[in-house]
C-alpha cells in the first residue's frame, strides 16, 4: 500500500554546473518545450534556467486557448503544425494535458469583420486547415447561450468557425514537458536569475545567474515579458514593446457553453472550463508597462463585454483577475531566430498574445535550429532580419484580439 | 495598475483620458542607410525601468506632451511640453 501512495517526482532539484552545452533562459512552454526537444536528439546536458517557478509566466496566465486559423501563408503552417503536436502530447510525454478541442468562433459584427473572416476561411482551406465561415442561425445552433439578435448592440453577422480548436490545461503542458525533459537528465533550475551574459569575439561565452556563473556556447532566450531586457544583455535591441494584458475568470456555473467564443470588434474572448469557470480575456493594456497590476476599467470593459454576449452571466461573480506582460511586435508575428551580430544567442520571443498556441512548434524547431545549425523552414519567415529587408509577416488581423 | 498622468495644460487626469504615444526617439537625419533606417522604425529600449515617452491628451486639450515613468511602477515622474 505504502508504495501506491508513494510520490513521485515530477522534476529534481540540481547544483547549477558551471558548463551546459545550451542554457534556455525562461521556463516556460517554449523553453521546456526546446529542451524536451533537445533531449530527445540526443542534446542532454542543457540546464533551463527561471527567476520565479516554473510555467509562472505567460504559460500560467493566458487563456488557455488554442487554435491554427490563421491569416498568412507564413503562420497558417506554424501554428497548424503546433495544434498537431498538442493533439499527441498527452501520449508523447505520457501526461494527461487534458486538451478539449471544443471549437472555436472568431464572431464578425461588421461587413469588413466577415469580410476579414471570409479571407481567413479560404486561407485556412488552402492549407488544409479545418474552418469556415458560419450564419447566426448555426451559431446559435453551435452557442445556445449566446445573444444571436438583431437587438444586440453589436448584432453578430457572421463566425469563422474552426472545430479542431479548444482549450487546454496549460499548467499540466508546462509539467508534462518539464517532467520529460527531466527524466531524460536535462536540468531545470527555477529561482535561478540571469544577471548577466558575456560574448567572447561576438560568440556567446557565459551566462552569470544568482547562484553562479555558466560557461556555455549558446543561450536561447525563452522569455516572455522580458525579452528586451535580456537581450539587452548582449546589446541586442529588438522591435518589441511589451504590455500587460488582462483576463478574468468567474465562480463556477453549471456546463452551458462548449466553444470558445472570440470578438475582436468588443475586444473580449469567453470560454468555459471543464470545472465550470468562465474564463474571460481582455485586449492588451493601451501603453507600455511591466507593471502586471490588474485594473478596474479592464474589469468593467471584459464584464460588460461578455454580458452583451452573454446575459446569463449577469449574475455571476469574478473570482479572479490577473495579467500577463505581453511582448508585442509590429506585425504580429514572433522573432524565432539566430542574430547575426551574436553567435550561439537564439530568440524565441515576440510571442505577444498568443505563444501559449505556438509552444509545442516553438520548442521543436529552436531544438531543431540547434542541432542542425540551420534554420528549420517553418521558421524562416519569422526571422529577426524580416525587419531590415522589408518583410514583415502582418498577421494582425488574426491575432489582435483573437485568441 | 492604471494611473494618473499630469497634461501640461489640464492637470491631473486618468490615463485612460490619453493615448500612448511610445518611447521618445530622435529621428535620424534622411542621409542614414536603410539599415538605420529600419532600426529607427521598428527597434525600441522597451525599458523596464524609467522612460521616456509620448502622451496625446485625447479626451482633453489634444495635445502631445512628453511624460517619465517608471514601466515597472507605473510611477510618472514628470510631464513637460516637447520644445
Amino acid at each position: 500500500m505504502l508504495q501506491l501512495f508513494r510520490t513521485q517526482r515530477m522534476w529534481h532539484q540540481h547544483d547549477l554546473k558551471d558548463h551546459y552545452d545550451v542554457v534556455i533562459i525562461g521556463a516556460g512552454v517554449h523553453g521546456l518545450a526546446a529542451a524536451y526537444y533537445l533531449g530527445k536528439q540526443g542534446i542532454k546536458n542543457v540546464a533551463v534556467l527561471d527567476r520565479g517557478y516554473l510555467g509562472g509566466g505567460n504559460s500560467g496566465r493566458n487563456t488557455a486557448i488554442l487554435r491554427a486559423n490563421y491569416r498568412t501563408a507564413e503562420a497558417i503552417p506554424f501554428y497548424d503544425e503546433s495544434l498537431r503536436l498538442y493533439q499527441e502530447l498527452s501520449q508523447e510525454v505520457d501526461f494527461n494535458v487534458l486538451f478539449s478541442q471544443i471549437g472555436h468562433l472568431t464572431l464578425a459584427h461588421t461587413d469588413t469583420g466577415v469580410d476579414g473572416l471570409r479571407v481567413r476561411a479560404e486561407a485556412n482551406a488552402l492549407l488544409g486547415v479545418n474552418s469556415r465561415l458560419v450564419f447566426p442561425e448555426e451559431i446559435k445552433s453551435l452557442v445556445p447561450a449566446m445573444d444571436v439578435s438583431k437587438a444586440a448592440h453589436a448584432p453578430i453577422q457572421a463566425a469563422l468557425y474552426h472545430p479542431p480548436g479548444g482549450i487546454i490545461r496549460h499548467d499540466a503542458v508546462v509539467w508534462g514537458y518539464a517532467r520529460g525533459a527531466d527524466r531524460m537528465g536535462i536540468e531545470i533550475h527555477p529561482h535561478t536569475e540571469v544577471h548577466a551574459i558575456d560574448t567572447d569575439n561576438g560568440q556567446i561565452s557565459a551566462v552569470h545567474t544568482n547562484r553562479g556563473r555558466i560557461a556555455t556556447n549558446t543561450v536561447v532566450n525563452a522569455t516572455s515579458g522580458w525579452c528586451s531586457t535580456i537581450a539587452r544583455m548582449v546589446d541586442v535591441d529588438l522591435p518589441i514593446v511589451s504590455h500587460p494584458l488582462q483576463a478574468c475568470v468567474t465562480e463556477p456555473l453549471k456546463p452551458f457553453l462548449d466553444k470558445v467564443i472570440v470578438s475582436a470588434t468588443l475586444h473580449v474572448y469567453v470560454n468555459q472550463t471543464d470545472r465550470g469557470e468562465v474564463v474571460i480575456g481582455a485586449e492588451i493594456d493601451p501603453y507600455a508597462s511591466y507593471n502586471s497590476a490588474s485594473t478596474l476599467p479592464t474589469l468593467e470593459m471584459m464584464a460588460a463585454h461578455a454580458l452583451e454576449l452573454f446575459p446569463i452571466l449577469e449574475e455571476a461573480r469574478v473570482l479572479r483577475q490577473w495579467s500577463g506582460i505581453c511582448d508585442m511586435t509590429p506585425d504580429f508575428s514572433p522573432i524565432i531566430s539566430t542574430v547575426p551580430e551574436v553567435r550561439g544567442f537564439i530568440l524565441n520571443v515576440g510571442w505577444g498574445t498568443y505563444g501559449f498556441k505556438a509552444g509545442p512548434a516553438g520548442g521543436k524547431t529552436v531544438a531543431e535550429l540547434i542541432v542542425t545549425n540551420k534554420t528549420p523552414t517553418l521558421i524562416e519567415p519569422f526571422a529577426l532580419s524580416r525587419f531590415y529587408e522589408d518583410r514583415l509577416v502582418g498577421e494582425k488581423a488574426a491575432a489582435a484580439v483573437s485568441h | 495598475m492604471s494611473f494618473l498622468l499630469a497634461c501640461p495644460n489640464c492637470g491631473e487626469r486618468s490615463v485612460y483620458e490619453f493615448r500612448s504615444g511610445g518611447e521618445f526617439r530622435q529621428r535620424p537625419p534622411a542621409s542614414v542607410s536603410s539599415h538605420e533606417w529600419a532600426r529607427y522604425l521598428y527597434l525600441r529600449k522597451n525599458e523596464a525601468g524609467e522612460t521616456t515617452e509620448w502622451w496625446y491628451h485625447q479626451l482633453g486639450c489634444r495635445s502631445w506632451f512628453l511624460a517619465v515613468r517608471d514601466t515597472r511602477t507605473n510611477l510618472v515622474k514628470e510631464t513637460y511640453e516637447h520644445d
